[in-house]
């Protein structure tokens, strides 16, 4: 084309980002890598292709890790942790701000690595993803400095496990090995197999950090080599993928004690009120789902458009896909780049195929003839029960529906099995803070979409998995008490003598759900002795009925979380006030459970009521420093409906422990009574007397397995404690699967009701999710 | 006032003139729930300005094509209280070959020109002198310029002063304070007598955004004068403090399309002030031409204004030809 000609078509024109020197380090390395273990690449052993997904051609060949090689890393990973850990911070902290300022110094080699490999375009991996990757080092490198003033009680782990997808490979590498790092743990990382590349370019950075062998180690592999990494003997697995696997990875880690933090899928709502600045939330789509080629685990994939604007919204929108050029992903003036691979682009091809209804518009844009590209989709006029309304599509594809009132917009948004994100537009300060709180996610943008940083966590509820990854929040999941925890001895309830000593009028305890005494729907009932021998009383049996019930009083009551926190505190302050009235009874009744005195317990209850009645309103969310103009609030929410099975060993204080905090928060609880069930049955007369709303505190007494399954099989329980002596946390860990509600075990720990850890913060983040909202402002 | 619907434009409306390829913007009712309506969120706008440049990116001959567009789009500007006729003789002869005679042979452009000559009124004369025989118009500040605050009746008929005197463009300045005191009603009748004034010159309008306080103002204000019957849109006066900003060209631009989606008339955007660099053009040109599409990059419905961009275009340019980085003293000045 003549200069004439282009002056007057006014065509872009390519802009290609070199791609020499990423090349060259593939070939400095002959084409084939090894692993990355103990300070060094492993000699290559059976590998595998990794390909410009752009233009199907190979870029390196890639070992296959196999259980060996994930045992060997781990191996490094435990030699290396205890130098490591013993460093003093402030070393850490070095190291950490080594591989920042690598980052940074070797930011456009890693960027164009990573574009060849994965296909997302140079802006954003040049822009966003490696500017990202370098500030959660340097924050972490903050964290590492002042981690032992802050929390001098913790400790680290010890070895990480991470299992990372490929949509953003070095970004989720950071988000990993930076806590991992931070806190004192070592680390083995396996990287997504589509993607390998930019973790074995960043381990042979690290070098240059002069990082200790064996801190990070590499594994690469397919889904087998992260299932080996999983089953190896780590302390903690950090996964950040699909929800099947997620499911997979805590039934796998089930009962061993590993720690876990899963970020999985989503579906995000993107919700347009009608008063929204439309270009802008448009604006704000092409960073929401045409970001990344769409697959991004919190992209805005669910757009909720108010009626009244959304034919001309929709119109809008149109006209700004069809705008979008998509093509060579190392081209500077391409928005959408390749999908990661063929097979992610026949599943998407399919999945929209599959489901025609609804209006589909593809961009009127032009689409490369071969590699891995799908033009930008909307598709309107589809109802909730659509297939692709509700399953997570990973592709560039926008699914539409509209609302009426704003209230309908929170009802469609949570009708989802996911809660990872949501966005929302709207220049009413008042709407966008109502709406906010109530919308089910871990992060909600308001007026913006997928604004990142380190200082700010990010992570999901229902089945986006549980943890958070940002900030101290995200730190405090690669730490752990310093003491280390007794095991605990099972205490079983006194067997009820064949000829019981029977001296009082017959009292029947019965459950409490919904606020109302409940006989067991089982008809059948325990009895309950004193270590002497006296009969007690009766408990009811409880079943998975039983459970049901309960669960649903605990959400017909979900209007305690919206009463003030001063409204809570009063009313903790009233079962205190009231539980110290019958005192003197309460230890008695202690007494006769246990054989020991008992008053001692009920003091400490009293206290611990008090604890929670003063938590209530203190527990402060906060105010993240990132770096916009704007606010990022942590906000803690309440759970929801906790689940909790609780101690044995001291039957009134260990059920406070968990109640107290848990309502607290906000939540609702389902209670199931350790070993001396008559000391909870007794204590719901106080709840009863104490302005408690029905429903809020629910007792279920009956077998702990049985009601520990039905409990964490429930998928509308959102949280599982157990402290029962009974070996209870494999199951709870491995039912709680099924909808991914977070789990609280013991794992056969003892811990100390009367003292310092029976209460205290550890148990208001256990009872409260995280949630980010980012509220941008400027007039 | 005259009311005009934009379904039945009068002839003289729509009448086309020379550089003018489209249907001249008749103006509308004043609409004001549309105006009530139009939101503008800061911080969002912002972000998009912020990313557009690392978004778009023209290289080599593309690049070279690109800037010899951005030439042919300069109102070639000197509003200096000190102008003289000599001192815009020189411009004009500037305008008319803007770029050195071999260095556009070499490109394949010989006889490329500015867009537009942009004076005060006391030079309208001489400036359109030093073009005759060429397309170039003259381009006229007026109502007041810079200030807008001189009498009503002098501000209008400085337009017809100015028209008379050859401008084929007049460059009006709104009165801020209507707009910050949210006085609609007066902006649109404003504009609507000062578009009656032009005739078939056609009206810029100069919002100056840099003192209407916010984005949102913004919004409004290119809206009204739109319904007024601008054939233009323009930033500022080069006088404010603040002068063209990527987020208020992404505001005033937006309303632009919007206007054209309603009422189906294209209306024209220049920025003025600030864009002093051969790549700020390129991002305001791959602006124009993402937001609003191929017909805003030519001089019909975009125009820069702008003295000192030339000169680096210039240096760019001859290091495209060349291989070599320019200076500043091998290009005539302007």
């Amino acid at each position: 084309m003549t200069i004439k000609e282009i002056f007057d078509s006014m065509a872009y024109g390519p802009a290609p980002e070199s791609a020499t020197e990423a090349l060259a380090w593939v070939a400095g390395h002959n084409g084939t890598f090894g692993h990355w273990i103990d300070g060094a690449f492993t000699a290559p052993g059976a590998t595998f292709t990794t390909s410009n997904p752009a233009t199907g051609k190979p870029l390196a060949q890639v070992t296959q890790g196999t259980a060996d090689d994930v045992a060997q890393a781990v191996a490094a990973a435990r030699r290396a942790q205890p130098k490591w850990a013993r460093l003093p911070a402030h070393k850490r902290a070095q190291y950490l701000y080594a591989l920042a300022r690598l980052t940074q110094k070797h930011s456009r080699l890693l960027a164009v690595v990573e574009t060849l490999d994965n296909g997302k375009p140079i802006r954003e991996s040049r822009d966003i993803d490696i500017p990202l990757v370098a500030r959660h080092f340097s924050y972490h490198a903050g964290l590492a400095q002042l981690l032992p003033s802050e929390h001098p009680d913790l400790q680290p782990l010890g070895v990480c496990g991470a299992v990372i997808p490929w949509n953003f490979p070095l970004l989720m590498l950071a988000w990993k090995v930076a806590p991992a790092l931070a806190a004192g743990n070592t680390i083995v990382l396996k990287p997504a197999e589509y993607t390998p590349l930019t973790a074995l370019l960043f381990a042979e950075i690290s070098r240059e950090a002069g990082l200790p062998k064996g801190v990070l180690n590499i594994v690469t592999g397919d889904g087998s080599t992260g299932a080996a990494l999983v089953d190896s003997p780590v302390d903690k697995i950090a996964f950040t993928g699909s929800t099947s696997v997620g499911k997979r990875i805590r039934a796998a880690t089930a009962g061993t004690g590993k720690a876990l933090t899963l970020e999985l899928g989503g579906k995000s709502p993107y919700i347009v009120f009608d008063d929204a600045d439309l270009d802008s939330a448009i604006e704000g789509l092409v960073d929401a789902i045409w970001f990344n080629q769409g697959q991004v685990c919190c992209a805005g994939s669910r757009l909720l458009v108010q009626e009244g604007v959304a034919p001309r919204f929709y119109e809008k929108l149109k006209r700004r896909m069809d705008g979008l050029r998509i093509g060579d992903p190392l081209d500077k003036a391409i928005d959408i780049g390749a999908i990661v691979d063929p097979i992610q682009l026949a599943t998407i091809t399919q999945l929209v195929k599959d489901n025609p209804e609804g209006d589909h518009y593809q961009a009127a844009t032009s689409v490369p003839a071969t590699g891995c590209f799908y033009p930008p989709t909307l598709i309107t006029g589809l109802g909730t029960a659509s297939t692709l309304m509700q399953e997570e599509i990973f592709g560039p594809v926008l699914v539409a529906m509209t609302f009426r009132t704003p209230e309908e917009a929170v009802a469609l948004a949570n009708n989802t099995r996911y809660g990872l994100a949501a966005t929302l537009w709207t220049e009413n300060i008042n709407l966008a803070l109502d709406v906010a709180p109530k919308l089910k996610a871990g992060v909600v943008w308001v007026n913006a979409t997928n604004l990142f940083d380190a200082a700010a966590g990010f992570g999901g509820v229902r089945e986006s998995g549980f943890g958070r990854e940002g900030g101290w929040e995200g730190l405090m999941a690669y730490l752990k008490p310093s003491s280390k925890p007794a095991l605990l001895r099972p205490v079983t309830a006194p067997a009820a003598p064949e000829d019981p000593v029977v001296d009082t009028l017959d009292r029947t305890a019965k459950m409490y759900i919904g606020g109302k005494q409940a006989r067991p729907d089982s008809g059948y009932s325990q009895a309950i002795c004193s270590p002497k021998g006296k009969l007690l009383g009766h408990t009811g049996i409880g079943n998975r009925k039983d459970i049901r019930n309960a669960v649903e009083a605990a959400h017909a009551a979900k209007g305690w979380a919206k009463t003030t926190a001063y409204n809570r505190a009063q009313v903790l302050y009233f079962i205190a006030e009231n539980l110290s009235a019958r005192a003197a009874e309460f230890a008695t009744r202690l007494q006769d459970l246990t054989g020991k005195p008992g008053s001692s317990e009920v003091d400490a209850s009293i206290q611990r009521l008090f604890t929670y009645a003063a938590w209530a309103d203190k527990y402060d969310g906060s105010a993240k420093s990132v770096p916009i103009r704007g606010i990022a609030l942590a906000m803690n929410e309440p759970c929801g409906v906790i689940g909790a099975l609780c101690p044995d060993e001291a039957p009134l204080l260990g059920l406070i422990s968990l109640m107290a905090p848990a309502i607290a928060m906000g939540n609702t609880v389902v209670l199931v009574p350790g070993a001396a069930p008559l000391a909870a049955t007794d204590f719901y007369q106080v709840l009863d007397t104490s302005d408690l709303p029905p429903g809020v505190v629910n007792i279920v007494t009956g077998p702990p397995e049985d009601l520990a399954k039905s409990l964490a099989g429930h998928m509308d329980v959102d949280a599982v404690w157990s402290f029962s002596s009974h070996p209870l946390s494999a199951l709870i860990e491995r039912e709680a699967a099924g909808n991914l509600k977070r789990t609280w075990v013991n794992h056969g720990r003892a811990r100390n009701w009367m003292g310092a850890e029976g209460e205290g913060r550890t148990f208001l983040s256990q009872a409260t999710e995280i949630k980010t909202v980012w509220v941008p402002y400027g007039e | 006032m005259q009311t005009i619907s934009p379904t039945a434009p009068s002839p003289t409306q729509t009448g086309l003139l020379p550089q003018v390829t489209h249907a001249r913007n008749p103006g509308m009712a004043l609409d004001l729930d549309w105006v009530a309506s139009v939101q503008a969120n800061t911080s969002a706008i912002e972000r998009r300005a912020a990313t557009l440049p690392g978004r778009r990116s023209v290289k080599k001959e593309h690049q070279a094509a690109w800037l010899l567009k951005a030439i042919s789009l300069i109102d070639l500007t000197t509003l200096s209280g000190d102008d003289t006729e000599g001192r815009v003789q020189r411009l004009c002869s500037k305008a008319r070959q803007p770029v050195a005679p071999w260095m556009l042979e070499k490109l394949g452009m010989p006889g490329l020109t500015t867009g537009a000559v942009c004076v005060y009124h006391d030079m309208v004369e001489t400036a359109v002198r030093a073009l005759e025989g060429t397309s170039i118009p003259v381009a006229a500040v007026s109502t007041g310029f810079p200030a807008g605050l001189s009498p009503y009746r002098l501000r209008i008929a400085e337009i017809g002063e100015s028209v008379r005197a050859g401008a084929r463009e007049i460059d009006i300045v709104i009165s801020r304070r209507h707009v910050l005191t949210q006085n609609w009603q007066a902006i649109y009748d404003e504009m609507r007598d000062m578009r009656e004034a032009c005739g078939e010159a056609h009206v810029k309008a100069i919002l100056a955004t840099g003192e209407l306080g916010t984005l949102r103002n913004v919004a409004r204000a290119s809206l009204i004068c739109m319904m007024g019957g601008a054939d233009f849109i323009k930033t500022s006066t080069g006088k404010e403090g603040v002068n063209a900003t990527l987020p208020v060209s992404l505001t005033m631009i937006r309303a632009v399309r919007d206007y054209e989606a309603r009422t189906g008339f294209k209306v024209g955007y220049k920025p003025a002030g600030g864009i002093a660099k051969a790549k700020d053009a390129l991002v305001y040109l791959a602006l124009m031409k993402d937001e609003l599409g191929h017909p805003w990059l030519q001089p019909d419905l975009f125009r820069f204004g702008a003295s000192s961009l030339l000169g680096d275009i210039e240096r760019q340019l001859e290091h495209h030809l060349t291989g070599h980085y320019s200076a500043a003293n091998r290009h005539a000045m302007g």
